[in-house]
């Protein structure tokens, strides 16, 4: 017998929302008390999506453990490696190089966007909006094909690593995110005008699902929701990381803390997003090896046949991206030093020192092994703090890792949010929350 | 004989038309929203290879859900269950009989008008008929034992019995204007001029009416904003225990429903099969000039023109569904009865001082 079961009066409907439900993403289940179509009680279960994140991480080194974020807030991954690479730099006390920083802040931009697009769509496809819901898709798969021509992958990324990035960005980047960026603001600009004052639209959200600031503080909300109730915290502000502090941009804030400021704070903090993507292009420094990413050289199999003889000299033509002939564009984009990051595969591959380099870093007890000690980090994701806290026993695996998930704080609050509102009001209160699985269960 | 003859064939030709149209609203609005949302829409159905813009699509649906398989659960009151989709087809279906097509053909010195059933209560009868579909939507919501179709059968039947307040109070209005409750009558009416030189057409003389009509009536459709009872993202629908073609019927039943209500929006308020300033005997212009026709094309071009108004409104129903969210439960019952009902009343007072002072 559950809670819900115990307390319910014997006049009210009992009833089962999930896992299996339409807006329950097949990750949670809600038990309502209802009284005709009134919400009285309520029982929020989570877990269903549970796959021991934190404990598989303690058995992997601190470099392989690194796709498993990816799979945390599935539709912001770059965030997820940014907020675990960040701290692990926090722990080996190192700092990216400053071109490095500069495409770590334009690709978490265009994540905490994409992961708005998927809130909100989810949100307005779930009060019958369907209209809408794909015109933010069709924005996010913009941002998307942005991301897989840097990434080499549209969701499991893995392209943020320690000290750096995995590779630098495509010679021709600009066109693709120049046409994000457009459709991006077409659609919101579509979207403002058919919901913004659209009366159904506003009675729906306005005044459901109030959350007071000493709510959302007593629950320990971050991110948008803490900002739709009016509470000015930004992790980009409060402990700049990266090169925030250099950049322009404002923390947009709700007065009601309903559902429909969630909705708007979404709607400007995209802006504000594309704002600092802009702003970060025209800061970025110059690759100081443009001429290096046009792959120039001879072919990988001649380069090792010729260094089975001697030492190889001429350079490896490799495709200038993800596969590339990294080396000339390495200073830019990850930090110097063997002990912390891959070597290049054209060292790997043709000279005996780059081969041994390559085992010490990938032999089980060797690679990546920071001091004794622990360490937090937060940046701000899509659904807000983010934080990771990683104790370190020496070795080259971590003792324990804790996530600090956004929307595990929010999603508690839900039996509070939707006590008193209809059944209808429960989906949209719920995307509004942005509740993602792989994050909220680990 | 020849009569009984002339009934059968304006039956199967209404019937044709009817399920014919709406088979095709089912493409008109995928494409549309396709449309809308940048999208391509249904298009890979084909016949031997020639696909036509997926023209084929609506047969293919049919076909597919006519040989699935009749699943009924196993926790459901079975005859009930079984019974439900067929009242609300069956009572939908049968409104098409009162709608006049167009005025009296002549053909061999016999007067055949082209409406199948021309009974002095004609618009009572869609009215009853219509409400009787709330049976269909109650006994699936019920009959299928499952909680959440419970709530979908009990919202369906507690919107369709408010807005049949509204529906019922918007056309009295009308029937105060066009004193009959004979859609041909009306239609005949709707036939002469006011000032001279624009049509009598009820949007002109009950430009309120027809909006509460057009509100109410949509709501009786059950489609977004108003589709509370499917609620497909909520609770998923009264209809959540069906497959195969019972549930085919459902959807069915919501575009015969579209084509009905907009049927009834032009026979009602934009002149039925009337073309402006066309007689009998052809074109005769406001600002003279006349353009004499045969008797036949002068057929055809209200037949024309009603399909035209009707396929008119059936777009505008398809692009509200793709426009809006949806309404809550209780922002529905206060629009029905705070809103709709006293306008209509208003609609009523206004419209009875007005005559009395013309």
């Amino acid at each position: 017998m559950t809670r819900i079961q115990k307390e319910a009066s014997k006049e009210s409907l009992l009833i089962n929302m999930g896992p299996s439900h339409p807006a329950m993403h097949g990750t949670i289940r809600i038990m309502l008390e209802l009284e005709g179509e009134v919400v009285r009680n309520s029982e929020v279960e989570v877990g269903y999506l549970h796959r021991g994140f934190e404990k598989t991480c303690e058995h992997k080194t601190y470099f392989n453990l690194l796709p498993y974020t990816d799979r945390l807030n599935y539709v912001s991954p770059l965030i997820n490696n940014l907020g675990y690479v960040m701290t692990m730099e926090k722990m080996l006390e190192m700092e990216a190089p400053e071109r490095a920083q500069y495409i770590r802040v334009i690709m978490s931009e265009f994540s905490r966007v994409s992961d708005h697009l998927t809130a909100l769509a989810a949100m307005t496809m779930e009060c019958g909006a369907f209209t809408v819901f794909l015109y933010y898709i069709q924005a996010r798969e913009e941002i998307w094909n942005f991301i897989e021509q840097t990434t080499g992958a549209r969701m499991t990324t893995s392209y943020i690593r320690i000290g750096g990035v995995r590779a630098d960005l495509h010679p021709d980047f600009k066109g693709l995110m120049d046409k994000a960026m457009k459709v991006t603001r077409r659609v919101l600009k579509d979207v403002k005008g058919l919901l913004d004052k659209n009366k159904i639209w506003m009675d729906r959200t306005r005044d459901v699902a109030v959350v007071n600031p000493e709510m959302a503080v007593n629950y320990g909300f971050t991110g948008p929701c803490l900002r739709a109730s009016g509470v000015s915290y930004d992790v980009r502000k409060a402990h700049p990381y990266l090169v925030y502090d250099q950049l322009e941009f404002e923390v947009p804030l709700g007065d009601k803390g309903d559902n429909f400021d969630r909705y708007m704070v979404r709607m400007k903090e995209m802006e504000q997003s594309l704002r600092i993507i802009e702003q970060a292009v025209e800061k970025m420094p110059e690759s100081s090896s443009r001429a290096g990413l046009m792959a120039k050289g001879i072919e990988p199999d001649e380069a090792i046949k010729a260094s089975r003889s001697k030492k190889a000299e001429e350079r490896v033509k490799l495709s200038p991206n993800l596969q590339g002939s990294e080396k000339d564009v390495r200073p830019d984009i990850l930090v110097k030093g063997k002990k912390y990051t891959v070597p290049p595969k054209e060292d790997t591959y043709t000279n005996i020192e780059g081969l041994i380099n390559h085992f010490n870093f990938f032999m089980s007890g060797h690679g990546i092994r920071p001091p004794k000690g622990d360490v937090y980090f937060s940046v701000e994701g899509g659904n807000g703090e983010l934080g990771f806290y990683i104790v370190s026993d020496g070795t080259d695996h971590p003792y324990r890792l804790h996530l600090r998930a956004p929307c595990l704080h929010i999603v508690s609050a839900l039996e509070e949010m939707i006590k008193g509102h209809y059944i209808a009001d429960i989906i949209p209160t719920f995307g509004s929350t942005n509740m993602i699985g792989g994050e909220l269960d680990r | 004989m020849i009569e009984t003859l002339i009934v059968l064939v304006k039956i199967v030709c209404a019937l044709v038309w009817f399920l014919l149209i709406t088979l095709y609203l089912t493409w008109a609005e995928r494409k549309e929203s396709a449309l809308m949302q940048d999208r391509i829409g249904a298009n890979r159905a084909n016949f031997f290879g020639i696909r036509i813009i997926g023209l084929f699509q609506p047969f293919a649906d049919a076909i597919k859900m006519a040989f699935k398989e009749d699943f009924t659960p196993s926790f459901s009151r079975k005859f009930l269950h079984d019974l439900a989709p067929f009242l609300s087809f069956f009572f939908t279906g049968v409104t098409i009989a009162t709608i006049p097509f167009g005025d009296i053909l002549k053909i061999g010195g016999k007067e055949i008008k082209l409406q199948v059933l021309d009974i002095n209560v004609g618009l009572l009868f869609v009215l009853a008929m219509l409400s009787f579909t709330i049976y269909g939507v109650l006994l699936s919501g019920w009959a299928s034992n499952n909680r959440w179709t419970l709530i979908g059968g009990l919202r369906g039947a507690a919107q369709l019995i408010s807005y049949e307040v509204a529906l019922g109070l918007s056309l009295i209005g009308l029937v105060m204007v066009f004193p009959s409750l004979d859609f041909s009558a009306i239609v005949d009416f709707q036939g002469e001029l006011l000032f001279g030189w624009l049509p009598k057409w009820g949007i002109f003389l009950q430009p309120l009416g027809f909006l509460i009509f057009l509100f109410a009536t949509m709501a009786e459709s059950e489609r977004v904003p108003f589709d509370l009872p499917e609620g497909e993202s909520e609770i998923v629908g009264f209809f959540t225990e069906y497959g195969g073609m019972k549930w085919g019927m459902y959807m069915f039943t919501d575009f015969m429903k579209v084509l009905i209500i907009s049927c009834l929006l032009t026979t009602l308020f934009f002149g039925g099969y009337q073309v402006p300033w066309l007689y009998a005997d052809g074109f005769r212009f406001p600002w003279g000039g006349e353009w004499l026709l045969p008797h036949g094309i002068v057929v055809l071009f209200q037949v024309l023109m009603f399909n035209i108004k009707v396929f008119f409104f059936c777009w505008l129903q398809i692009l509200l569904r793709w426009t809006y969210p949806r309404f809550r439960y209780d922002q529905l019952m206060d629009f029905g009865w705070k809103l709709l009902i006293p306008l209509s009343l208003i609609n009523i007072v206004a419209t009875a001082i007005i005559m009395s002072i013309l």
